[in-house]
Parts: C-alpha cells; structure tokens; sequence
C-alpha cells in the first residue's frame, strides 16, 4: 500500500457501519454496528498508532480538520470578528477578534483556510499577506491594551510568497511581530492545530505555551520544498519529512512545544467533539496558570523560554579552542 | 599559464558568478569587462567599470568597517548536527567542509571593535558556510552579540548574507527567528543603535527577522532581498518577475529600506548615522 493510503481501509469500514446503522430498531443490524464500530475503532487505533512524518503531514492537511473558525464554534461565545489592518487592507486567511472563554474575555488569532474551491480561494489557502499579520499585531496590541489574554490558532502552508506580499514587505511584517510579540504584557497561548508553516506561522506563534495536536507538523520548509531544494526532487517529500523531525512529538523532545494534545483515534477530523473537549481541557489549565503570573513578568518568562531553544547542551557544543 | 580563465559556461552558479573569482585577471560578472584582480580587491570588490558588488567574505567585511583590529567571540561554538541530518550528503559533512572553507565553524562571524573611533559590536554573516543559513550556532551567536551589545551599551551592526533558515536543523533554525527578535526587543528598550546592513543575498527567515528590524536597515546596491525566492515567486503567480524585482532598490523604493549605500561609502555613512543616532 502506498504510504499516502493510510485511510482507505478507515474509510470502507466507516461507509459499513453507516449503512448498519441506517436501519435503527433492527437487532441485526445493530449488533453488525456495534461490530463494525469495534472494528473500526481498532483499526484507527492500529494505522493512526503508527503515522509516518509524511502520513501525519497528510493528515495535518486534512480538509475535514477543524479550523479556528471551527475551534471558535466550538470553545467561545461572543465572537466579534474584526478585520483589517488600518494601512492596506484586511485578510481573510487570518482571523482576528475578540470572544468569551468560559465568561473571560479573550483574543482570538488564527489562520483560517476555506473547504470549498470558492472559500479556499477566498482564504489564500491560509497563506496570510503583510495585512494579515500588521491586522493580527493590531489586535494583539489591543488585546495587551486591554489586558486581554491572546490564543493563537496556527495553520498554513507558509506567509503567502506572492509578488504583492514582497512588494508590501511580507518579511517586514513577519520580523515586527516575532519582536512585538515577545514584549507583550498579556498571556499568549499558542495552539498548532494542523500545517505549521515556517514564519507565516511563527510570525503569530511567539507565545508563553506553544502547544501543539498529536498530528500536527511544525516545520521550517514544507517537506515538499526541503526535498526541491536538497535532492532536487519534490518527489521525496516523505524522506524530508522524516529527515527534518516535524512532529508534535519530535519537537516535544527537543523542548521545542510545551504539550501535545492528544487527537480521537481517528484523527482530528474523525471526532471534532471529541478534539474539541481534549483542547478545551489544556486551554483551560494554561490559562489559569498564566492568569496566576504577574502579567509584567511575563516578557521575562516568554524570553527565557525563547532563549534555551538551541541551547539544551545537545544543538551545538564549544569546539577545542584550535580554530 | 593562461591570462584568463576559461569561462566555464556550465558554471554560472550564484556563488561563481558573485565572488571575485581567483586568477590575475577577472571578469565582472555584470558588464563583462576584464578587471586586474588586485585592482578590484583594493576597490572593496567593487568593479570599477559599473559599480557590481562582489561578494565578500564575513572577514573581509570586518576588515573593511573595523578601524583597526577587532576582537572575535563566541568563535569556537559548533553545531552538533542535533537532527543527525543527512540528505543527499551528510549534514556533519557540510559542516565540515563549511569549516574547511571559511576557517569558521558556522555562517556568522561576532566581533567588537571601532568604526570611526566609536566602539561597537559587528556580527557579519559567512555565505560561504552552507549559504549562510541560520540554524542555532547562528541563532545562539547573534543573539549573544545583542546581549553583549545591551551588557556593554553599544550599538551593533549586523551584516545579513544569507538564504535563510537551515533546513538542516529543522524546526530548530525557525525558532532562532523568534529568539533573536525577542533579543532585539531588549536592546529596544535599552534605546541602544541596532543597524541591519542587508548584503546580497538577504532572504528567508533571516529578512523575516533580525534583517527587518534594524532602527536603520541599509542595503548595498542590487542586492536580492526578500522574503520568498524569485523561483518560489514565479512557480505562485506563473509569470516572469519584472526587472530589479526585489532588488535593494526596488526595497527603497516600497519603503523596506532606509538608505542604499555603495560599499565605498559604507563605513562613513554607518559611522555617521551611529553618530547621529546615540544617546
């Protein structure tokens, strides 16, 4: 089985418990159900138990995964979207507003990507623009103002490499938030919920707990681009993945991320309820303890954090002094 | 021996066509026009003719805006390779001959020293050490030339030659991006002079970065610097990217550089803007 196929054994056992469970009141086919379901769920447990970095890319990018918009459904009330970034223009592939977590008011920051043809094009595929990230330090600015606490939801395929988005200074953009954001008096949580990709994702990910789901990637270059650029072919986009260790787990190793959210058995877009109630409970702790902190402190905590990464003793070493 | 190298058409790599390549008499790699070697190197690796800058090694570049002799640090620190990274060569083995190269064990060279008597700290990026690409040795490296900046009360210039982030070391080299930047805010608030003096190449992570955020960001003239790379570019829109498209004027022009400067006139217009900058 090719290794992008993962699914299709997931996917006919899924279309026979529908069709069990289209005869409700039948003991049959509801014992068949209970059967299949079994099965099902053993199978989730068997393939997703075992995700190579490309299957877990694959998966990250999966359509049917929640998006913030998704996330905000589900976890706040309130929502107030607000748009634009007062200079050019506003972004669709990045969400902003203002929203209740459990009746405390809250910032919400997020890549959002479309599902249909019309809405993806509608979202740039998730790639922000400059706007997009000078909208998003806009209200991270505000939310500071305010003493809001900011979660940020991140998944793009990268900050969008256009000739508009260089003309409007996308790297500028991108280096004004990694500094802004580092000061900010207020708590940042960061949740990596799909495709971390690189500065378009980082440019809004400089946080006080950086989190990531099971399955999520977070990567310097898409695997795609490292397998372009270093065996000169996109081809091998499965060794690159592997190569250049994406995973929540991988990272979680390398002190990179604080917690890795556990996914359904199926993944992500398998269970939404089910994803929803495992981030709501991590949210929820990280928010109290950083409400516990004092909010001037937390520029010093957030640099320490940044600070050791690289520096565990392990990513580079002094060389004997004979240069 | 010959008067002139071959020109080995095979061979127009950026790195070959923008150093000045060895031999008595060179070619610029701009106006074509045959150049004595030492001539060129005594113009700063200018060409004479039409003003193309060559690439410069990290040293030559302290040499050039340092007064005098200048002191290295944090020159020992090494990559260990933390992914055991190997694509179609193993990554040890770049590293190596990175070193073997450039006599440096990474892409950024720290120094302090004085520009027109005013003590301050330059770190200045190696593209001859795997593209100049950033991954913790240089992330670690920067960021400790800002804390040496912010420890001593001086200014610091950065001189940015560089493709960006190294994919060698993963998620690893992005992360260096918000560590240096998270630095710079310090030195921010401490109001102490951060000049970016972006060289060509400027690209990638690192212009998402510390090349961005100088209080003055300085370009040498037709230096590409950019966010994305041209191909990247031209595979989005599908269309041929126009002339000068990201070039150090083209920045200027959208408001992403303050000042292009050619490299003759570099170290007063630095140690002049220093001037008119410190507290």
């Amino acid at each position: 089985m090719a290794e992008g196929d993962f699914e299709a054994p997931l996917l006919t056992l899924q279309k026979r418990l529908d069709e069990a469970r289209a005869f409700p009141g039948d003991p049959a086919k509801e014992k068949e159900a209970a059967k299949l379901a079994d099965e099902l769920l053993k199978a989730q447990r068997e393939i997703y138990g075992k995700l190579t970095p490309w299957q877990k890319t694959l998966v990250a990018r999966n359509g049917n995964r929640p998006y913030t918009l998704d996330y905000v459904n589900a976890l706040f009330t309130e929502w107030t979207e607000i748009h634009g970034d007062r200079r050019f223009g506003d972004d669709p592939a990045l969400v902003c507003g203002f929203a209740l977590y459990k009746e405390r008011p809250i910032a919400v920051i997020g890549h959002q990507k479309g599902r249909d043809t019309k809405q993806k094009i509608y979202r740039n595929f998730g790639m922000p623009k400059p706007e997009g990230y000078r909208k998003a330090m806009r209200v991270m600015e505000l939310a500071a103002k305010f003493r809001r606490p900011i979660l940020t939801f991140i998944d793009t395929p990268g900050a969008y490499p256009g000739l508009d988005a260089e003309e409007r200074g996308q790297a500028e953009a991108i280096a004004w938030n990694l500094r802004e954001m580092a000061r900010l008096q207020v708590p940042v949580i960061v949740l990596v919920t799909g495709e971390g990709g690189s500065g378009g994702a980082l440019a809004i990910a400089v946080g006080d707990r950086v989190n990531m789901l099971e399955h999520s990637v977070y990567s310097v270059i898409s695997p795609e681009g490292c397998a372009s650029i270093l065996w000169r072919d996109a081809g091998r986009a499965s060794e690159a993945a592997a190569a250049m260790k994406i995973t929540a787990v991988d990272l979680k190793g390398m002190g990179l991320i604080d917690d890795v959210i556990p996914e359904p058995p199926g993944g992500a877009h398998s269970d939404h309820e089910l994803l929803f109630k495992n981030v709501d409970a991590v949210l929820d702790r990280q928010l109290e303890e950083l409400l516990a902190q004092d909010a001037a402190t937390l520029p010093a905590t957030r640099y320490d954090k940044f600070r050791q990464m690289g520096r565990l003793g392990r990513e580079f070493l002094e060389a004997p002094a004979t240069v | 021996m010959a008067w002139f190298r071959r020109e080995d058409a095979s061979l127009p790599s950026g790195e070959q066509a923008s150093r000045v390549p060895e031999g008595l008499w060179i070619k610029c790699g701009a106006c074509k026009e045959i150049l004595y070697r030492k001539e060129v190197i005594q113009n700063l690796s200018v060409c004479s003719k039409c003003g193309f800058h060559f690439r410069i090694s990290a040293r030559e570049r302290l040499a050039m805006l340092f007064d005098g002799d200048w002191e290295e640090f944090d020159e020992s620190l090494v990559s260990a390779d933390p992914l055991r990274f190997r694509d179609t060569k193993a990554y040890a083995a770049r590293l190596k001959d990175g070193k073997a190269k450039t006599q440096s064990y990474d892409a950024l060279v720290s120094a302090i020293g004085a520009m027109e008597g005013q003590r301050l700290v330059i770190a200045a990026m190696e593209y001859g050490f795997i593209g100049g690409s950033m991954g913790v040795v240089v992330g670690e490296k920067v960021t400790r030339a800002i804390e040496r900046a912010l420890a001593e009360s001086l200014p610091i210039v950065v001189v940015s030659c560089s493709g960006g982030a190294r994919m060698m070391e993963g998620t690893l080299s992005l992360m260096q991006m918000a560590k240096i930047s998270a630095a710079l805010a310090r030195l921010d608030d401490a109001r102490l002079p951060f000049i970016s003096l972006m060289t060509d190449p400027t690209t990638g992570g690192v212009t998402a970065s510390y090349a961005m955020l100088g209080d003055l960001n300085v370009a040498e003239p037709g230096a590409l610097i950019g966010f994305a790379g041209p191909r990247v570019i031209e595979q989005t829109i599908r269309q041929k990217l126009p002339e000068g498209f990201q070039r150090s004027e083209f920045l200027l022009e959208h408001g992403m550089v303050d000042i292009v400067v050619d490299r003759r006139e570099l170290k007063k217009t630095l140690a002049r803007s220093l001037r008119l900058l410190r507290a």
